[in-house]
């Protein structure tokens, strides 16, 4: 097992094509940003193309925070479409460690490498060995090392351990990654890197600090409705108005999960192809599993919309 | 601006938002790529730099509209008189040297020459119907000077002038009359068409009067943010960003003092209370998951070696499983400490699998098991809400009585008590000069592993007037001050 020795020496040796530029700004402007998005049916506040725009001129990836259903991956994915990069995702879980997440040494190719030819002095064949033909490349390096422009989703990252998030932190603030068998890879272009989280739990202070922040809420009325109507086709504006509105009037309540924007499309689609062209108490109060998932809620919510209280 | 942003973080970091250099070099990158005249879009931008979670925002966004008030375009409004409706108009685009001599001038000139009440409610009725922004926006304005009565240099903060508007607006009954207005033109809507902002139906349905009012409601919230900022922005002009920032400070959630907090703020307690109890209970499964590694376990070993021919390449090792601790929580919960007392009950039983039982105990001057209300429930906070209402804790005159509380817990459960068994003791020890029953925690002490005493007072006061904390401390493992929630989390995650 020679690995287990790390050649510190030969550390510092760079493999590189280029050093990262500053590259080409991809965005004119906040309203640009927007307005881009917008063209991929991805409707952005103010907060969002704000941070969107200015992760791209400052380089640094984002931290995107939120319920879950708001769009925080569907963010990521839609400025992958609007600029035409390659979508690198990385979805995190408990467990996840180097060797899924940055690289791994391909075992079996080295070991029918040493096998293969036995003539060679060992010096050069460590040097062989540990060259970049025996790496097998996981979703961080490979977001590095692509020549082309690449969006890079780290998705969830609550879910790793705090321990492994020290494995971003060398390529979320420096956009490199050290292999000490090899050196410094550096990236050919700076990616757009997206984290999301859910929330579960407190992530550590150095990775926020290396990212800026955006917490994405549950929109506005206006901005859902203007959602619902890019996103389900066929949807009469009425309907949206009222779906909006009726959503906004759920999440109000005190409930245990108030219903994500996904969940909304769905049930706006559900009624779409239910042909129902406004909603009555009774067709609300049948379709409302599709929004909300606590048998509680769904009580709650039923009593509530066909209107027993609201006197009150 | 470099000055001004200096000052914003630092009255930041004063609010408790930690705020690093680097963070604090980000921000001022920031403002070299956004437009300076976009005040959303600093808002924003500055944000993601500056605030690294959310529930910090409303502390940011208050922050915010204070140092960065002076140059939004809602204040260049102002001077613009968007309607022509504001005789103040010119003393306002001046800012605000002419507001103490207009209020020399006293209410009657200040409101005679605007409108009558009954004009501005008017208006205020028509802009909420309407909901047509510049309309919310200066109703809010007219609303502050008529009723705010605001006096240059005061010391009090905004929310007082804030309550006064309110109160003379009276929004509730504002509320009645929209949705009597609405349910009028739904049955007229027949034979007149008129414009109607929900769908055209013969009566509104009870689905729909819902909706309207949550309409209205949303309306009207705006207009109390505007009439909130507006009372801010004439507050900035007056005493300056610093002075006011202090005086209107809010604390972030897990700051609040418990004890003392107000509705608004129990509501924001009560909503960051889940996901900090979520994110205790990961914590400390993760921490009891991958403790300290335990001896080798040889038989796993070799089965694993298995597959490297009999190589026993990976060691495998047996890992700890320390035992859970058993605990037994016994809360005041007399009107002075009840607040507290919900909140530790709340977070004690969300991460009640971290514990291997959990017993609770309420009080005041007679002692009730409330254990069964969590039984079977989902949500800590209902069976919370259900103790305040069903348990049966007065024995005399529902004044706190330690001693007889703790007495007679003594002779009904206390042959329960375990040397596995933690005792958590909730309140402020305030005993209307009872008996002390300080004996008991005695006898508990000797027979449990630990007795912890939360006090949610403020650790000056305790010993003062009729607090024994003292006689009980004496017999404690260690008594806490557990005011804020951030204490009361810390305290927990010690525990288990």
């Amino acid at each position: 097992m020679s690995q287990d020795s790390i050649p510190t020496e030969r550390g510092d040796r760079e493999i590189t094509t280029g050093f990262p530029e500053a590259g080409e700004p991809r965005f004119e402007s906040i309203d640009a940003v927007r307005t881009g998005l917008a063209g991929v049916d991805y409707l952005a506040d103010d907060g969002i193309s704000g941070v969107v725009y200015l992760a791209d001129r400052l380089a640094k990836p984002v931290l995107v925070e939120g319920p879950a259903g708001t769009g925080k991956t569907e963010l990521a994915k839609s400025v992958a479409r609007l600029t035409g990069s390659r979508l690198i995702r990385l979805q995190c879980y408990e467990g996840l460690d180097e060797s899924k997440a940055l690289y791994e040494w391909n075992y079996k190719k080295q070991l029918l490498r040493i096998q293969a030819d036995s003539g060679q002095s060992w010096q050069q064949l460590e040097d062989d060995i540990f060259s970049e033909e025996f790496l097998l490349t996981r979703p961080l390096l490979e977001a590095i090392k692509s020549t082309e422009p690449v969006v890079l989703l780290i998705d969830e990252v609550d879910r790793v351990e705090l321990e492994t998030e020290a494995l971003l932190l060398e390529i979320l603030s420096e956009y490199q990654v050290s292999i000490p068998e090899l050196g410094t890879v550096r990236a050919n272009q700076i990616p757009l890197v997206f984290l999301t989280s859910n929330n579960t739990r407190e992530l550590s202070e150095a990775l926020k600090r290396r990212c800026l922040y955006l917490h994405i809420d549950y929109p506005q009325m206006e901005r859902e409705r203007a959602i619902i109507e890019t996103r389900v086709p066929g949807i009469s504006q009425a309907l949206a108005d009222q779906i909006a509105r009726i959503v906004r009037s759920i999440r109000s309540l005190d409930l245990k999960k108030a219903p994500s924007v996904s969940e909304t499309l769905d049930w706006a689609r559900t009624l779409v192809v239910l042909g129902v062209e406004s909603i009555d108490a009774e067709q609300a109060k049948d379709t409302l599993n599709i929004l909300l998932k606590y048998r509680s809620d769904i009580d709650r919510a039923a009593k509530e919309l066909a209107g027993l209280d609201t006197s009150g | 601006m470099l000055d001004l942003l200096t000052g914003f973080v630092a009255e930041l970091r004063a609010a408790g938002i930690p705020v690093s250099l680097t963070e604090h070099l980000d921000a001022a990158e920031t403002l070299k790529h956004v437009p300076l005249e976009d005040r959303e879009a600093i808002k924003y931008t500055l944000g993601a730099s500056l605030v690294k979670s959310s529930t910090h925002w409303p502390a940011y966004e208050t922050a915010f509209e204070i140092y960065f008030s002076m140059r939004g375009p809602a204040y260049r409004i102002d001077g613009e008189d968007a309607d022509g409706e504001g005789p103040e108009s010119e003393d306002e685009g001046s800012a605000q040297p002419g507001q103490g001599g207009r209020q020399g001038k006293g209410r009657g000139g200040g409101g005679g020459e605007g409108m009558t009440p009954e004009e501005l409610a008017d208006m205020l009725f028509k802009a909420l119907l309407s909901a047509n922004p510049a309309m919310v926006q200066a109703v809010a304005r007219q609303a502050v000077d008529r009723y705010a009565g605001m006096e240059a240099g005061r010391p009090v903060g905004g929310t007082y002038y804030l309550y006064r508007t309110l109160r003379n607006l009276d929004l509730d009954k504002v509320m009645d009359r929209l949705v009597d207005q609405a349910r009028r033109s739904a049955s007229s809507h027949i034979e007149e068409g008129t414009q109607e902002p929900t769908p055209p139906d013969v009566a509104l349905t009870g689905l729909e009067e819902r909706l309207l009012r949550d309409e209205y409601q949303s309306r009207i919230d705006q207009l109390r943010k505007e009439i909130e900022a507006e009372i801010r922005r004439r507050l900035v002009a007056d005493r300056g960003s610093e002075a006011l920032a202090k005086s209107i400070r809010k604390p972030l959630p897990e700051d609040i003092d418990v004890m003392h907090a107000t509705r608004d703020e129990l509501v924001a307690l009560r909503k960051s209370l889940a996901p900090l109890s979520r994110k205790l209970a990961v914590r400390l499964a993760r921490k009891r998951r991958h403790g300290r590694k335990g001896p080798l376990d040889f038989r796993s070993t070799m089965r694993h070696a298995l597959s490297t021919g009999g190589v026993p390449m990976d060691p495998k090792f047996r890992y700890p499983r320390p035992s859970k601790p058993e605990i037994i929580v016994i809360a005041d919960i007399s009107g002075s400490v009840a607040s507290f007392a919900r909140f530790t009950l709340h977070l004690v039983h969300a991460i009640s699998s971290q514990f291997s039982k959990v017993r609770s105990f309420v009080f005041i001057d007679g002692i009730d098991e409330v254990t069964r209300f969590f039984e079977g429930v989902d949500d800590p906070a209902e069976a919370v809400h259900r103790i305040n209402t069903e348990a049966d804790v007065v024995w005399v005159d529902g004044h706190s009585d330690y001693g007889h509380a703790l007495t007679v817990f003594w002779e009904r459960w206390g042959e329960e008590i375990t040397p596995k068994t933690s005792i958590l003791l909730l309140g402020d020890a305030r005993n209307n000069y009872h008996s002390t029953g300080a004996w008991v925690v005695k006898e508990m002490k000797a027979r449990a592993r630990h007795v912890y005493w939360l006090n949610p007072e403020p650790r000056a006061y305790w010993d003062s007037g009729d607090s024994v904390v003292g006689e009980y401390a004496n017999y404690c493992d260690e008594v806490v001050e557990c005011r804020t929630l951030r204490q009361l989390e810390r305290f927990v995650g010690e525990l288990a």
